[in-house]
């Protein structure tokens, strides 16, 4: 983890770099030529912040599925950080829609859970318990959770128990975030806290963060680039570079600019909707 | 009264109210007690025969016991392994289910030739009547959980075992403890159909050669016995259950 101040600089050598891959679930899928996502090519600057967006049922989470090294690419590389992606990415945490936390251990030990497993924590983690509660309780207090370290999960709100799933995937200080819809049960208010709060957290920390979404808004008020996919086969048809200022909040969201780049983003998605509707 | 107590008492209001009910339909039809014995000519058995109906008793408490604790060692090891592994899924689960439907009562013979007769029979009995639901439940647990869980830990390097120890084991407890519950009352059953069809004590021999007497009163009290034993078994299992998996039953210890 020392090299993550050279973010920023001309991406040369990028973090994320998908060079021309294509999955299919299985070999039956693959001889028919039937792919999830194909044709990917993506690269990702350090620190960057990246939003996914599609339709449902796009390949989106099928992206992050490769991305992590849960899936191997059927053609095509995937490098992170420079190295072929052979296996489970341990620099990378995920969180989802579903917060599932473990209802039978306090919200303190559902943050560590990671600990207990990810290596170099897993070897020293009795001999350094009291550290390491100490750090998830810091990140829980950061995420405005102070106080709720010993309640259950099942004691607290659905935006808490979002924010508990997010530091669960943050406590081993991964270089890369993913999420997968993770505001999308929550109601708007608690959305748009939620969004400040990660947004400052990437600013502090700056991890990568592959967001996966269909929230339009939520995509361009977080991410410095989204990619818009296709409906399956999952294809990247546009890029679009976020222009707007660094430092955001919530007042940005009702700027005639942002609004812009949320119509043009939309104007792509309901673009390739249509042949889909006359071909019907 | 409030609601909370009338609901404490319905059970005991309402088994006082069959009693009565029973009671008072033998007395005003006048029915043999050969035939239909009233409460009072049973709770007489009873008390006449304490000492034999005590003894039965405990021979069957304790058959019921080690066949329970039989079907509980492989339940769980059995669930275990059908729950963390497809192979063995998709192996053994349909030939557990055909031996499940299998009649018990048809099997007891047959264990009554290898084992004689006597307390062998009822141990097996009672152990294959009810480890069934043990293992289903486990295996249950242990196959439902959640994708996105699995893949939160797996990218973290998580191997099957650690899975299956963080989160498995601890999820399918409660599915475990609900099946205890079935179990215990399954094993009774199961004990008591070997004591009736090959055995030489027990309630289940006692109720039989007390019916081949005519004297039902007797084969009644047997069946209050047995009732009794395992309703105290079922409460002790919902008891313990409720203390060791309180989280997964929070909504109704909340109110």
């Amino acid at each position: 983890m020392e090299a993550r101040s050279g973010a920023g600089t001309a991406a040369a050598a990028a973090f994320v770099d998908f060079q021309d891959v294509w999955l299919a679930y299985n070999s039956a899928l693959l001889a028919q030529g039937q792919f999830a996502v194909e044709a990917i090519n993506l690269q990702v600057r350090e620190g960057e912040f990246i939003a996914i967006v599609g339709p449902s049922g796009c390949g989106k989470s099928t992206f992050m599925k490769l991305t992590t090294g849960l899936r191997m690419p059927s053609r095509g590389r995937i490098l992170i950080d420079g190295q072929p992606v052979t296996g489970p990415l341990k620099i990378s945490g995920m969180a989802f829609q579903a917060p599932s936390l473990l209802p039978w251990r306090t919200t303190l030990d559902n943050v560590l859970l990671p600990l207990e497993i990810v290596e170099p924590y897993r070897s020293n983690f009795k001999r350094k318990r009291a550290a390491y509660e100490e750090r998830a309780r810091k990140l829980l207090d950061r995420v405005g959770l102070h106080g709720y370290a010993d309640q259950f999960p099942w004691q607290l709100s659905g935006g808490m128990q979002q924010r508990v799933s997010i530091c669960r995937a943050l406590i081993h200080e991964p270089r890369m975030l993913l999420l997968d819809e993770p505001f999308g049960a929550l109601d708007a208010f608690t959305r748009e806290e939620l969004w400040t709060i990660l947004r400052e957290l990437w600013l502090e920390q700056r991890f990568n963060v592959v967001l996966v979404t269909h929230d339009l808004r939520e995509s361009v008020f977080l991410a410095d680039t989204v990619y818009v996919m296709s409906r399956s086969p999952g294809r990247f048809v546009v890029r679009r570079e976020i222009d707007l200022p660094q430092d955001r909040d919530l007042e940005v969201t009702y700027t005639s600019a942002f609004s812009d780049i949320v119509h043009e983003l939309r104007s792509h998605i309901g673009a390739f909707r249509k042949p889909a509707a006359a071909a019907t | 009264m409030n609601k909370e107590q009338t609901e404490r008492w319905a059970p005991l209001v309402m088994l006082v109210l069959i009693v009565a009910v029973w009671q008072a339909a033998c007395s005003l039809f006048a029915i043999p007690e050969f035939i239909f014995p009233s409460p009072l000519e049973i709770a007489r058995a009873l008390g006449e025969f304490t000492g034999p109906i005590a003894l039965a008793a405990w021979q069957t408490f304790w058959v019921t016991m080690v066949g329970f604790g039989l079907s509980i060692v492989v339940g769980v090891l059995l669930g275990f392994l059908v729950g963390s592994t497809r192979l063995a899924y998709a192996a053994l689960f349909p030939l557990l289910v055909a031996f499940n439907a299998v009649p018990k009562a048809a099997v007891v013979p047959i264990l009554v030739v290898w084992f004689g007769i006597g307390v062998g029979p009822g141990i097996l009995t009672a152990f294959l009547i009810s480890f069934f639901p043990i293992m289903v439940n486990m295996a249950t647990g242990l196959a439902t959980l959640e994708p996105e869980l699995e893949d939160v830990l797996r990218v973290l390097g998580a191997k099957r075992r650690d899975v299956l120890l963080k989160v498995g084991l601890p999820r399918s407890l409660p599915y475990v403890f609900a099946s205890l519950k079935v179990a215990i009352t399954l094993a009774f059953v199961g004990t008591v159909l070997a004591e009736m069809t090959a055995g030489d004590s027990g309630i289940g021999y006692l109720m039989q050669s007390a019916g081949s007497q005519q004297r039902m009163a007797l084969a009644f009290a047997g069946l209050v016995v047995i009732g009794a034993m395992a309703m105290a078994m079922y409460e002790l299992f919902s008891y313990v259950e409720k203390h060791t998996t309180g989280w997964a039953h929070r909504g109704s210890q909340n109110t």
